[in-house]
């Protein structure tokens, strides 16, 4: 599917310099006169060149690295063998097809069923655990008065969004490790620490706990900036009403803040199969495959690392399509519920 | 309106209205312990992480560990981290990728946003199509794997830049403060005559100059964390980057063959730091270049986002 849909716009970028565009813009912004669409396209090309050229190096870096990529699933149907032949092509074209092979087996690998299990506790746990978390935050720093104080925490609290995954899971191995802080603290109160780092039946909450610390201060910023364009008058009204803060938060607040929540619950949840890479390849080696394996480590160690290129890809392409699916339902299901979701303009 | 938005947001509020009621001591105690809570969170483990790496090996051993308290101070373990190749090296090569990583993405960027910002122009439609399909349609990672290798760019530093070296997302970005320039201002500069790649360089980019920073900062912050399409792409040891080398410290235990060995570097000739010491010390050299750029984006990073937010 994801294949089908890249070939016309393959042809698109490859003569949108030379031919015409298969569609005129469908509307004009209301400055543009309506005379301007009607000049032929060899005008409109010799006005328009330098503006084409200087899209071209993105858009072309695009199809390399973006959109060839996308056409070479078709390896999920291969039984690929990297050294078919001579040449950049020569393996796609000699290898065996094999049809949905990969993905029978692909379906019948109890280790794949683990990864796709994982994954989803992950985003289920943290969809429970973490999603809410930025806006009961947001809410508290909006509140705050003093214009300073807020300053500093966000200055701080943004911080760790900008370190790698590979700092934050060492900090937290220097933290909660076996002997880290939290361990050296218990043994010296008598107490015998336990490892959070290396206990696979935790492991979902500490991935949690990691994320929350990476990204709870960053998290805030959109609900900060939907927050500040709820009409305050709207709170004096509910006050002078009787409704006390649980109230006005409520009926005015939580409602304020819906559109950005359905926006950012329906991004999440078309990325239920996509938790991260980098945070799971790091910890996998201590905690384990059983509960650290999730579908793009399952893809790298499968694909990549042993060479078995055409599962990998099989994994990958219904880790994509899956994804394609569920954002679009979810959107769906947003228009339906009268909010504009992601993509209303199209 | 953005603009005002980001205004309003940075203003916030700063009195109380007449009709709010006063907090309740048990809400300012729990809100307080909160604040001060995340805070300590987020400190804390920068705090203890600094203080080791200049830790000796008196005061680690005398902590049982990760050191809260500074007791001395003793460098020994930066002299050897960088008397030593590895670190310097990959240090270096992280550098090399960030700094041309953002030059090519930030030009990339740029010209295409310029390119892409006046609707109405030949093929714009479908070419802003085929940028932002980038953000539903994954290619997958054995597939890019097997173009970035094909191309033949293995174990080269092109395989850390060229496959993430346009984000659709700050492309948006861009394009979104380009389209809010005013139009009377580009065409008055094109009846003088100015072509386009003028007026992108004489006018819209000294407009933009603030988002244009965010969003190199932010792409250079992203070439020195990323290691993933390190791990994919860079097998040789030469050419490992410094997150790798971190990784290998702490979480792969690659830090005690070097640990009991002593320096080399002037002034610290045969002290041999404490490998705590020398492991949190790459966590801080890791961390200085972030620690550095972070106050620059901060300032303006709101609004960025918030121009993000709201027009993609």
């Amino acid at each position: 599917m994801a294949v089908d849909e890249v070939t016309p716009g393959g042809a698109v970028t490859d003569g949108a310099a030379r031919s015409a565009p298969p569609r005129r813009p469908p509307r004009q912004p209301p400055a543009r006169p309506a005379a301007r669409r009607k000049l032929p396209l060899r005008v409109r090309l010799r006005r328009d060149w330098p503006l084409l050229l200087m899209t071209a190096p993105g858009a072309l870096l695009l199809l390399v690295f973006h959109y060839l990529p996308t056409l070479g699933n078709v390896v999920a149907f291969q039984d690929y063998n990297p050294y078919a032949g001579e040449g950049v092509l020569a393996p796609y074209v000699n290898s065996e097809w094999i049809g949905f092979g990969n993905f029978e087996s692909l379906f019948k690998d109890p280790a794949f069923w683990d990864a796709v299990r994982n994954t989803l506790s992950i985003t289920a746990f943290q969809l429970v655990f973490f999603f809410p978390l930025p806006i009961a935050v947001a809410i508290m720093l909006h509140n705050l008065l003093s214009a300073r104080l807020r300053t500093v925490v966000q200055t701080v609290i943004y911080l760790p969004h900008f370190f790698s995954w590979v700092l934050v899971v060492a900090f937290f191995v220097q933290m909660l490790g076996g002997a880290g802080l939290l361990a050296d603290a218990l043994r010296d109160v008598g107490l015998r620490p336990w490892d959070v780092m290396t206990n696979p039946d935790t492991f979902i909450v500490l991935v949690t706990a990691e994320s929350v610390w990476k990204d709870l201060g960053w998290g805030t910023i959109v609900f900060l900036a939907a927050l500040s364009m709820i009409d305050q008058n709207l709170y004096e009204a509910a006050a002078a009403d009787g409704a006390g803060r649980w109230r006005r938060l409520w009926h005015i607040t939580l409602p304020g803040l819906r559109p950005v929540i359905v926006l950012l619950l329906i991004l999440r949840l078309g990325d239920a199969l996509n938790v991260g890479f980098e945070q799971y390849i790091l910890q996998r080696d201590a905690v384990g495959r059983q509960a650290a394996e999730v579908l793009d480590t399952f893809v790298y160690y499968l694909g990549i690392t042993t060479g078995n290129f055409g599962y990998g890809a099989a994994a990958g392409l219904f880790k994509a399509v899956i994804g394609l699916v569920l954002i679009l339902l979810a959107n769906k299901v947003a228009h339906m519920l009268g909010e504009q979701g992601v993509y209303s303009r199209r | 309106m953005t603009i005002n938005t980001a205004a309003a947001y940075r203003r916030g509020r700063t009195t109380r209205p007449v009709w709010e009621e006063p907090p309740t001591p048990v809400g300012q105690v729990a809100k307080g312990a909160l604040l001060i809570g995340m805070m300590l969170a987020v400190v804390l483990p920068l705090w203890s992480v600094v203080v080791t790496s200049f830790s000796s090996r008196r005061t680690i051993n005398e902590a049982g560990g990760m050191v809260m308290i500074p007791r001395d101070f003793d460098p020994s373990a930066y002299a050897l981290i960088f008397s030593r190749g590895e670190v310097a090296k990959a240090v270096w090569i992280s550098v090399i990728v960030a700094v041309a990583g953002t030059a090519i993405s930030l030009s990339l960027t740029v010209l295409a946003a310029y390119g892409l910002s006046r609707p109405g122009t030949v093929a714009h439609k479908p070419l802003l199509f085929w940028f932002l399909m980038t953000f539903l349609i994954y290619p997958g990672l054995v597939p890019s794997y097997l173009v970035v290798t094909g191309l033949g760019l293995k174990d080269s530093l092109w395989a850390l830049i060229l496959p993430s070296a346009i984000s659709a997302f700050n492309l948006v970005v861009i394009r979104a403060f380009f389209m809010n320039i005013p139009t009377e201002l580009i065409d008055s500069a094109r009846i003088d005559g100015a072509g386009e790649w003028r007026i992108l360089a004489r006018i819209v980019l000294p407009l933009s100059k603030a988002v244009v920073a965010v969003v190199g900062l932010f792409y250079a912050v992203g070439y020195w964390n990323a290691f993933f399409n390190a791990i994919l792409y860079i097998d040789d040891p030469e050419k490992r980057v410094v997150q790798l080398v971190l990784r290998g410290y702490i979480l792969q235990g690659q830090a005690p063959q070097m640990g009991g060995q002593p320096v080399n570097f002037p002034g610290f000739n045969n002290v041999i730091p404490p490998t705590l010491a020398v492991k949190m010390a790459v966590v801080v050299v890791t961390l200085v270049p972030v620690a550095i750029v972070y106050p620059f984006v901060q300032r303006h990073f709101i609004k960025g986002v918030i121009i993000g937010a709201i027009k993609g």
